[in-house]
């Protein structure tokens, strides 16, 4: 079983992206969940969301305290909010900034596999705000392997309807652009 | 044919209700059950399904619509959660007396206060001696099959009471899972439309709810206890039908690995899968525990519960509410006094856990299943505990 924490704030749609993410992982006849950090939203408030995935039942059902992958939709959470707190020294962050991973990687001190996407100027040039959650799914799948592109894609359209041929293509851009930093 | 969907369990909960073509959904939405309604106004503003939503401005006045629609030959939906379900304390007896068979959906929510709007199972057990058949589900496909099972059982007419279907709030309300959706044919064949016995119409009149006097009322209460004790019968049989028609099994208390093991846990709702998890780790470190599953709450089952810890040594109870002043929580007072009249019954331990919200990991269910072990030889001084207390 794999499991991801995605930072974000209010508003940005974290919750979004744990529900599109485990829709298209339930698409490949896998197990998945997809759930927020239970709890009101405040705009602009850090916020955290979450997915398990995995070939068989999921049977827990508490919160995620050492997950597989994390994944910051906003950089400005990075130093507000622990980030990494429980991420497995072998595990997987992924970040949307307009930094390197190896920067990444030096300033957050995590011996896993750091990934980045300028995930903001995608999602401002395809769908005309810096909203990033759709983007950044484009931006795990790539880094994780976890789930196939094209099995968000209906989830996307049944989510999106006109919007999600925008939102298809931001998700693609972020996987194409998306920077590796291998584990050390 | 149903199909494999991922959804939002209070979405699925909804789509389920849907297919069983409700006349009537009255409801106010209050967190986490908001999502049930709403979608329910979506379908029927899609015009998925041909139902009267009335957006009524109470809790109260949500099951009093239903109490009304019922009476007038409706099958009636409402769904709420915690400070709701106490608005609607007032109606909820009055339907069960009346015999009108209400399906109701609840998020289950910690009742305030300090005001909270986690989980915790506090709002319907303040309701626990209303009447209605209650029934938990522990996640998604629950949820959906124990919705179109409840029309079944509610509107049965030697049951003719109203049905409540109980999961998690948050913990399941809103969580996106794989799940299995009946399609509407399977669920026309399994649900007849609804025929009450008698009901409101201006040319035919009739009185319900009337005055009870002193002469009838222990007639009246006794008839009510005996109706829903004896819809075990019913929901033995649906329960039955259910598995034959979709392959999946209901019963009143579902065991797992339970047959010869020193220890069970016994838990009702969503902390049933996380504790089957906490169950599977420690039979693999050679701990002899198994796990039973409430999801019959009321009527209680007593016969299946007795024959389930049947050589069992300690028996952990686990419940999401306290009887404040009282011997613990809900479910421990229940499976206590079952054991009462047993010549061979094992220890009976309580923990309260997931009180308002707060998270029980798989480590917290390994703690009590090392404390029951350990109350083999030796039983704990406090009957019963709120579990991870802070400072304590």
């Amino acid at each position: 079983m794999v499991e991801i924490r995605w930072h974000g704030r209010g508003g940005q749609g974290a919750v979004t992206s744990v529900e599109m993410l485990a829709l298209a992982a339930i698409e490949e006849g896998k197990f998945a969940q997809g759930f927020p950090s239970f709890g009101p939203e405040r705009r602009g408030a850090p916020v955290v969301a979450f997915n398990r995935i995995d070939n068989k039942q999921i049977k827990v059902r508490s919160g995620i305290y050492k997950p597989d992958v994390v994944v910051v939709l906003d950089p400005s959470l990075i130093g507000l909010v622990n980030v990494t707190d429980g991420l497995k020294d072998d595990g997987i962050l992924v970040v949307n900034t307009t930094k390197s991973p190896d920067e990444v990687k030096k300033e957050m001190k995590f011996p896993g596999l750091v990934a980045t996407v300028d995930a903001a100027k995608i999602a401002r040039e395809e769908l005309g705000v810096p909203i990033t959650n759709t983007t950044m799914l484009g931006a795990v799948m790539k880094a994780t392997h976890l789930v196939k592109m094209e099995s968000a894609e209906s989830p996307l359209k049944e989510r999106f309807g006109r919007l999600a041929p925008r939102n298809i293509k931001a998700m693609a851009r972020a996987y194409d652009e998306l920077k590796i930093a291998k584990a050390a | 044919m149903s199909k494999r969907i991922g959804m939002e369990i209070a979405l699925a909960a909804a789509e389920a209700v849907a297919l069983c073509k409700p006349d009537v959904v009255a409801a106010y939405p209050i967190t986490p059950n908001t999502h049930v309604p709403e979608h329910l106004s979506d379908i029927v503003a899609e015009g998925r399904l041909d139902a009267e939503f009335i957006c009524v401005e109470s809790e109260h006045s949500a099951l009093s619509a239903c109490c009304g629609a019922s009476g007038a030959g409706a099958r009636s939906f409402t769904a709420t959660s915690s400070q709701g379900l106490a608005y609607m304390s007032e109606i909820i007896p009055i339907a069960s007396s009346m015999r009108l068979p209400v399906v109701m959906i609840v998020g289950n929510r910690a009742l305030s206060g300090p005001i909270n709007i986690w989980n915790d199972q506090s709002d319907i057990m303040y309701q626990r001696d209303s009447g209605w058949i209650s029934m938990f589900a522990a996640n998604g496909q629950e949820t959906i099959d124990m919705a179109i099972q409840a029309f079944k059982i509610a509107e049965h007419r030697d049951v003719m009471l109203p049905v409540n279907v109980n999961l998690d709030g948050f913990q399941l309300t809103h969580v996106v899972e794989p799940m299995e959706m009946p399609d509407q044919k399977e669920v026309d064949s399994f649900l007849p439309p609804f025929k009450p016995i008698a009901t409101l119409h201006p040319d035919k009149i009739v009185s319900m709810g009337t005055l009870g006097l002193p002469e009838i009322f222990n007639e009246t209460a006794k008839s009510k206890d005996e109706i829903l004790k004896d819809s075990r019968r019913v929901i033995l049989e649906v329960w039955k039908e259910w598995e034959e028609k979709f392959g999946r099994k209901y019963e009143p208390i579902e065991a797992c690995e339970a047959r010869g093991s020193d220890v069970l846990l016994m838990t009702l709702g969503s902390m049933g899968e996380t504790a089957e998890v906490a169950v599977e780790e420690a039979r693999k470190d050679g701990i002899s525990v198994g796990l039973l599953k409430l999801k019959l709450w009321r009527p209680f089952p007593f016969e299946e519960l007795r024959k389930a810890v049947k050589g069992c040594k300690v028996l952990a109870v686990l419940d999401r509410a306290v009887s404040y002043g009282g011997p613990g929580g809900p479910v421990f007072s229940e499976v206590r006094s079952a054991f009462y009249d047993m010549q061979e019954r094992p220890v009976v331990i309580n923990e309260i856990i997931g009180l308002g919200g707060r998270d029980v990991p798989v480590s917290d269910f390994r703690k009590i299943i090392e404390k029951s072990v350990q109350a083999i030889k030796t039983k704990p001084e406090e009957e019963y505990e709120i579990f991870g207390v802070r400072g304590s």
